[in-house]
């Protein structure tokens, strides 16, 4: 009776978890999603607990209950204090320890299971998986937060990385094959697998991130369902195999979003043919102009279109912008904003910024939307992006973008970029739009330039 | 059980199929969420384990922790995130 019970409410645990997904899909439904999901978790959580059957002692409930009351309060604390920009590596690192969570269960069980050749598979592959997802998340959390800031790449990084990845499945295999019981095999197994997660992700560079990210939040999940698949328990497989499968084709929605094949992503890295590119890049002068003439020259347009890209959110420059956007809608200027799909640091990252900020969800216009009306624009004001609005994704098949979509800005009357210096973009690769007629160029910090230009307008009253 | 699977994969795929860009961000942080499902089996493991068995009662607690923080940590950033679209 007590199983069936404990069924049931897995399953309906499982279609909070469906149900949560679904809604999260939607702008309008999506809070109320992860609202739900968070319950059908809770309700699973503590259905593990209170149906078990079996004599526990009170220190194991102490050490379960300590441990779910630390990691509550500090999740939370760290859920609560960090800045939205600084959210996508927070995702990362929330990734890698359920990873870790994953492959410590698969350390722990090996030796009580070590009878069961389907029992050791599920473990193994649930503990390789999981060990990969965490040390690849550590590596994609340093990255995004500047810790790691160049792609490294050992020789031949693409041969050893396959020849890790194939020997971790064949030492695997053969243990399962031999029923090994030596802990020795299961350990060198885990720090290999370890190793294979960092030296994957090293070589991506910055730009991919989110991609990787995407990719490891699948692994983790499907390291959850062969933990769900070991216990015969539902609702761990249920949801871990959702994630496997939604985080799967999340990722590949990615790369279509910036029109990078997944394959490319993983072995291409922006490759060797970059460093020639910015070598033999666009030169030439380019036009510099101060926040004060800039201020004249936006006062008197009838249509501006703003660009926000990944510096406007290093700068912390979202709130300024709604100011300038303000100002310049009291003037009669019409305002809206082009966003890049994967604007920010991951797709839909800089809508969640200029959200935070109150831009409203209206002038927020997507890519294929905003594309035809640069013609008719008198200023565009490109704020801290780079890649995405760089020409040679059209027009230079050499060139490592070549095929992304981009913002068409150099259509526009008149374009203003707004960077720190002249500094390639994360592809590392030269722009130049930087060096047309039509571009002029405001230096220096988002937050800083564009607080001085707002300060220019008000004076011009 | 391969029937199950194989369905789950199916609804996996179907529920997120026609997702706007501007929720990638929020969606992967939730489905990053739902994973740390994990920390089922981390509890699980607890409750299997013998109370002398420190090695194991020490691992497991800290796979309990971890699999904790990346439950809350990811409903609530999602939540977060999710807070900012709903101002208006």
């Amino acid at each position: 009776m007590n199983l069936e019970i404990q069924h049931i409410i897995y399953l309906l645990s499982s279609v909070t978890f469906i149900l949560g997904l679904k809604m999260l899909s939607n702008a309008k439904t999506a809070k109320k999603g992860n609202s739900l999901a968070a319950v059908g978790m809770i309700t699973a959580i503590l259905t593990a607990i209170v149906f078990h059957d079996g004599a526990v002692s009170p220190l194991v409930y102490g050490l379960i209950f300590g441990a779910i009351a630390i990691g509550t309060v500090v999740g939370w604390l760290t859920a609560k204090r960090v800045q939205m920009t600084k959210m996508p590596e927070l995702v990362s690192l929330f990734n890698g320890m359920g990873g870790a969570c994953a492959a410590l269960i698969g350390l722990v069980e090996f030796h009580h299971n070590t009878s069961n050749p389907t029992n050791i598979a599920v473990i193994l592959a649930g503990m390789v998986i999981g060990s990969v997802s965490f040390s690849g998340s550590m590596v994609a959390w340093a990255k995004l937060n500047g810790t790691l800031k160049n792609a490294i790449r050992l020789p031949q990084y693409n041969l050893i990385n396959t020849a890790i990845m194939f020997g971790l499945f064949a030492y695997s295999a053969w243990m399962v094959w031999v029923g090994t019981a030596v802990e020795m095999h299961l350990y060198i197994l885990f720090f290999a697998s370890i190793a294979y997660g960092i030296l994957f992700v090293l070589p991506i560079g910055g730009a991919d991130m989110p991609v990787v990210i995407s990719l490891l939040n699948s692994f983790t999940g499907l390291a959850a369902a062969f933990g769900g698949f070991l216990y015969g328990n539902q609702v761990m497989l249920t949801g871990g195999i959702l994630v496997g499968s939604a985080g799967t084709l999340l990722t590949l929605v990615m790369c279509k979003a910036m029109n990078r094949p997944l394959f490319n992503v993983i072995f291409g890295a922006f490759g060797a043919g970059t460093t020639a590119a910015s070598e033999g890049g666009p030169q030439g002068n380019v036009k510099e102009v101060g926040p004060s003439d800039l201020a004249v020259q936006l006062n008197y347009s009838k249509k501006v279109i703003i660009v926000p890209g990944y510096g406007l959110a290093v700068a912390q420059a979202q709130h300024v912008i709604k100011e300038l956007e303000t100002i310049l809608e009291s003037r009669g200027v019409e305002v809206t904003y082009a966003i890049h799909p994967v604007a920010g640091r991951m797709p839909g990252h800089m809508n969640v910024l200029l959200a935070e900020s109150n831009v409203e969800y209206d002038k927020l216009k997507e890519m294929e939307d905003i594309n035809p009306e640069f013609a008719q624009t008198d200023v565009v004001l490109v704020v801290g992006a780079n890649d995405v609005v760089n020409p040679a994704a059209k027009n230079d098949p050499s060139s490592p973008i070549y095929g992304m979509p981009i913002l068409d800005v150099e259509n526009a009357k008149a374009c203003i970029v707004n960077k720190r210096s002249m500094n390639a973009g994360y592809a590392g690769i030269e722009n130049e739009l930087f060096f047309r007629d039509k571009t002029q160029m405001l230096f220096g910090d988002a937050k800083k330039v564009l607080t001085e230009l707002v300060t220019e307008l008000k004076a011009l009253d | 059980m391969i029937y199950f699977i194989i369905l789950a994969v199916f609804v996996g795929v179907e529920v997120i199929g026609k997702v706007p860009a501007v929720l990638h961000t929020p969606l992967m942080s939730g489905a990053n969420a739902i994973h740390g499902v994990v920390v089922v089996g981390a509890i699980l493991l607890m409750l299997n384990t013998q109370p002398d068995n420190y090695l194991a009662l020490g691992l497991g607690t800290v796979a309990v922790f971890l699999g904790t923080l990346n439950v809350v940590g990811g409903f609530v950033v999602t939540d977060r995130m999710l807070e900012m679209f709903k101002k208006k």
